[in-house]
């Protein structure tokens, strides 16, 4: 839990503010957060996205959301922040909808978030594979997406090197 | 695991990748039906690469459920009218 500048509490896990309007939106889907990468890469994202005039919405379990939270007191980058379970509530009920959707994947676990975004959102997705055993997670994607993937476990850079190829906030 | 913590469950499989959970239920349940990803099973929207296969076995459903840092768990939870539901939507 934080404090806002309006001095408003903010929860992990519940959105900060009213949501905003859906023009220009970008979910991105947290997986787990053992791999360190991830945190730094989501706050690149978040940034790169902002300043290309889309609002970046997280979605996440608890301790990936509270990572970002505690890492972005002030919320520079950070905007909503969404449990996982409910985004995919939302989505599926069609009482949200986002125009990009990023999903962060290193495990297995990760592959099936992916897909099941891919399902239930019309969104444009793209999916972020990292880790040691990144091939192999990317092997398993077999359903329209644009990958981004490199091996990066602490070391963000190739990772942020793969995203600035494809720039998908320019797309 | 939210809601599904309230539930009286049975973990059949734990840890496992989504690919062993749907074949788990298509080798060991003759009855099953596959659906989308998102499908409400009880209050759980299923996570996975479509179709999911969920299992029936009398009063009990078999479904999956996907937590980021554990992977997949079947579940088995009994509940005449779920089953009954279920059961309804193959035919």
């Amino acid at each position: 839990m934080s404090t806002s500048s309006q001095g408003r509490e903010i929860v992990s896990g519940e959105p900060m503010a009213k949501p905003m309007a859906q023009a220009g939106t970008a979910l991105l889907v947290l997986g787990c957060p053992q791999v360190p990468v991830q945190t730094s890469i989501a706050l690149y994202l978040m940034n790169r996205l902002k300043k290309a005039g889309i609002t970046p919405v997280i979605a996440g379990n608890k301790a990936a959301n509270t990572l970002l939270v505690v890492a972005d007191q002030d919320r520079h980058y950070l905007g909503e922040v969404i449990d996982l379970d409910r985004a995919v509530g939302l989505i599926t009920d069609g009482k949200r909808t986002f125009d990009l959707c990023f999903v962060f994947i290193h495990n297995d676990a990760g592959v099936s978030y992916a897909a099941t975004m891919g399902s239930i959102s019309k969104a444009r997705l793209y999916v972020l594979v990292y880790g040691e055993h990144y091939e192999e997670q990317a092997k398993k994607i077999d359903f329209p997406c644009t990958v981004i993937a490199a091996k990066a476990v602490h070391n963000p850079l190739p990772l942020k090197k793969a995203i600035d190829e494809v720039a998908p906030w320019a797309a | 695991m939210g809601c599904v913590e309230s539930m009286n469950y049975e973990i059949v499989l734990r840890d496992a990748t989504f690919r062993e959970s749907r074949d788990y239920i298509r080798d060991h349940f003759k009855e099953f039906l596959e659906v989308q990803p998102g499908f409400k099973v009880f209050d759980v929207h299923v996570i996975g690469l479509p179709p999911i296969a969920i299992g029936l076995d009398g009063d009990f459903v078999i479904f999956p459920y996907t937590k980021p840092c554990h992977g997949t768990f079947l579940l088995r939870v009994e509940d005449k009218t779920e089953a009954a539901r279920l059961r309804a939507m193959k035919k």
